[in-house]
């Protein structure tokens, strides 16, 4: 059982969670996930880490209602217990002196983004980070990402906050304006697809973070493969990061609709 | 007899064959009647019912209907059945407890050698192991029914509330880490208790139990069944740990300095393969771990359960062993019109257990035998709609004896599937070779050991799958024991 230390509300339907986990704290690094099941009879969702205290033996998840388990963790309140969580799993980002990275983002994708946001900066990069968002409500970590980075540019599809547009044209901008040596990308498959036919255009590599579904998150099942320049990978083992211009993204986007009905 | 170690020492119950009680069993009764007497028949749930719930199919033998099996044991005075047993269970002398009604003595013998009985009872394949030496088979009769007696004895035990917990020696200040905590981890954590260990399992899911839980269903492994196993190791003074990864959520190093003075690998081989053909990725194509840990681990299809699982009228599983039966029966029970089996070999060849192949039959699955699947095609919302087979016939034998499939040229079918479940065999999972600096791993990436078990790594040992690619619950039991052994052995020279 790893109880809820505290609470945040960033939208209506978007929490923030610190969560009790000595271990994962400890072994937790920038592009790390946790598998976590709400209560006994709840299933195994992937959340990524947002950030992790060591010393205080906590990790920080945020977490958008949008099905039932989700619903029911966003309904916790501090003091709660998540039934279990499991990790850190996958990956790790890989990071170094890339040079100007671009850090592009949408909803919840946000909160994965800024530890990878933080270690691109402390590892000496110049980091634009581009957030995008249906209205200004919905722009989360606006401050934390500022504090990192050198540039914030922000996109709302309403124009209410930032610039009127799509998270692509915010990364356009940058690439028409400077060098970019790279782009990251965590948000809504659809999304990614989108920044990623844009960089390809470009030629400037580019990494995803891929949401598929999963289920034990360990390489055991298989509900999270994709396809990476034609080859089957597992999310969960060989990512949650791949080369974007090498994903299948219309492979993905239909097998996150395995469950939709 | 083969008795590896600890089992008499620290029993010390006289039940060897010299005792007094055995040879009056011995003597109360000819050979020529014992071997008159006809082989139990294990009670079975009715297919029609069966197939609409996912109780035990297995209800196991009566009091009466065990001793009148155990009283078809001719006690050899040089029991082959044993060396059959991958655990070396000493069998008549479960056996013969069972005759003389002390089922309670018949499973502490049990527990002596193997840490799960009730489970290994059920799913061991028998008929290629103990059984398929006994005596019987000589004189052209079936076997002693061993493993039914095995189950029975164990069940009489756990149905008495009796936790039927051997002795373990006094502390010896030493301890020893076990990763996974399948059958191999819990057969190597039984024997080390024993011995005076201070015993850490670490398991990556939140159950306790491996395959155990997540794979073998209900109405083949309650359970409840293997929990009775589990809390029986923990009240031995087993420490259990859940969630926890190592080579993740804890580093090999990190474990090195939690002072552990020997580590047991056993993390399996759960890493699914898959065909590589066309369409394979479409919606509801899934590996057979993952068809049943949704249903077996995460109560998929229960009420009240969040975990989703694919349903439909027609439920296609690709491959013959004994995960496909697994997979092909539950497919039944989740309301599926069809099951089907598609083997590219035919029956022959099927890797399965007879009595899996049997009670599928029974429950109405079809076998389409000799047929290989080439592509899948989906609709326009990439649900899979359809499975194009090809059709094999048997060629040449290959390297390892069997006949090899070829296709017919030219005959290809379709047949319209709901969902498809690929178990076409299991990969070891790169977790913990990844994880670990210094421990080789052989072209198919299972773990490189020499023959007591030992990898490159200093007092790290290995058994199971991680080390035999996808093989037997047994096996894996039978790698923990010999691991135990090999690695008391190390700790313990001078």
């Amino acid at each position: 059982m790893n109880k809820i230390i505290h609470k945040q509300h960033f939208s209506e339907n978007v929490v923030q969670l610190i969560v009790e986990a000595p271990m994962i704290a400890r072994s937790r690094r920038p592009g790390h996930f946790v598998i976590v099941i709400a209560d006994e009879k709840g299933e195994r969702i992937p959340l990524t880490i947002a950030d992790s205290d060591p010393q205080a033996g906590t990790i920080t998840l945020v977490i958008q209602a949008i099905g039932d388990s989700t619903r029911k963790i966003c309904a916790l309140s501090a003091g709660d217990c998540l039934h279990d969580v499991v990790g850190p799993l996958g990956r790790a980002t890989h990071i170094e002196n890339f040079g100007t990275v671009v850090c592009c983002g949408g909803g919840v994708g946000v909160a994965p983004l800024l530890p990878i946001i933080k270690a691109l900066k402390l590892a000496g990069n110049r980091v634009i980070s581009v957030l995008a968002a249906r209205t200004r409500d919905l722009i989360i970590l606006r401050e934390q990402v500022a504090e990192y980075s050198d540039e914030l540019i922000i996109m709302t599809d309403d124009g209410s906050d930032g610039q009127k547009g799509l998270v692509t044209d915010g990364v356009e901008s940058v690439i028409q304006r400077e060098h970019v040596d790279l782009v990251v990308t965590i948000g809504p498959a659809v999304m990614m697809k989108f920044v990623s036919l844009l960089t390809k255009k470009y030629d400037i590599p580019t990494v995803a973070s891929l949401n598929t579904i999963m289920v034990d998150g360990t390489g055991m099942c298989g509900a999270c493969r994709v396809t990476i320049d034609g080859v089957m990978k597992f999310v969960c083992v060989d990512g949650p990061e791949f080369d974007a211009h090498k994903v299948d993204f219309d492979e993905m986007i239909m097998r996150l609709r395995s469950y939709s009905d | 007899m083969s008795q590896l170690f600890s089992g008499q020492d620290i029993m010390n119950c006289n039940h060897s064959r010299d005792a007094q009680w055995r040879q009056q069993l011995r003597d109360q009764i000819s050979a020529k009647e014992r071997t008159a007497i006809p082989r139990a028949k294990m009670p079975e749930l009715d297919p029609a019912y069966r197939i609409t719930c996912n109780e035990e199919v297995n209800q196991g033998l009566d009091a009466s209907q065990a001793v009148t099996e155990a009283t078809r044991c001719l006690d050899c005075p040089d029991p082959q059945c044993i060396t059959g047993c991958p655990v070396g269970i000493d069998i008549p002398g479960f056996i013969k407890n069972i005759q003389r009604g002390n089922f309670r003595e018949a499973a502490l013998v049990l527990k002596e050698t193997s840490a799960l009985p009730a489970v290994c009872g059920r799913v061991c394949p028998q008929e290629r192991q103990c059984e398929s030496r006994c005596i019987y088979l000589k004189m052209k009769k079936p076997a002693v029914a061993i493993g039914y007696l095995e189950r029975f004895a164990a069940d009489a035990m756990q149905h008495s509330g009796d936790d039927a917990i051997p002795a373990c020696l006094p502390s010896n200040g030493m301890r020893v880490a076990v990763i996974g905590s399948g059958p191999a981890g819990l057969s190597f954590a039984g024997d080390m208790i024993k011995l005076g260990y201070d015993v850490t399992v670490y398991e990556a899911l939140h159950q306790i139990g491996g395959v155990l839980k997540y794979g073998i269903p209900e109405f083949r492994l309650p359970n409840a069944v293997v929990d009775v196993e589990i809390n029986a190791l923990e009240k031995m003074g087993v420490k259990f740990v859940k969630n926890c990864i190592v080579g993740k959520t804890l580093s090999y190093e990190t474990l090195r300095q939690n002072g552990f003075d020997g580590i047991f690998i056993a993390s399996g081989a759960g890493l699914p393969r898959f065909m590589g053909i066309p369409g394979e990725n479409l919606i509801n194509i899934l590996s057979s771990n993952e068809y049943l840990t949704r249903i077996n681990l995460m109560g998929a299809g229960r009420p009240g359960w969040a975990t989703p699982v694919p349903k439909g009228a027609t439920v296609a599983i690709i491959g013959g062993g004994n995960t496909a039966m697994d997979s092909v029966r539950t497919a039944k029970r989740m309301g599926a019109l069809r099951a089907i089996i598609v083997y590219r070999r035919s029956e022959e060849e099927m890797p399965a257990r007879l009595e899996e192949i049997k009670h599928a039959k029974e429950e109405g699955v079809e076998f389409l035998t000799l047929h290989n699947p080439i592509e899948y095609i989906g609709d326009d919302k990439g649900h899979v709609r359809t499975m194009r087979l090809q059709r094999m016939q048997l060629g040449e034998p290959d390297a390892s004896g069997r006949r090899s499939p070829v296709p017919v040229p030219g005959d290809i079918i379709d047949i319209d599937v709901d969902v498809v479940v690929v178990s076409v065999g299991v990969s070891p999972n790169p977790l913990i070779p990844d994880a670990f600096d210094g421990l080789d791993i052989t072209r198919r990436g299972t773990l490189v050991v020499d023959d007591t078990l030992l990898t490159t790594l200093p007092r790290t040992y290995a058994g199971g799958d991680i080390v035999r690619g996808g093989a037997t619950v047994i096996l894996a039991m039978g790698d923990g024991r010999a691991a135990a052994k090999a690695m008391h052995t190390t700790l313990t020279k001078k």
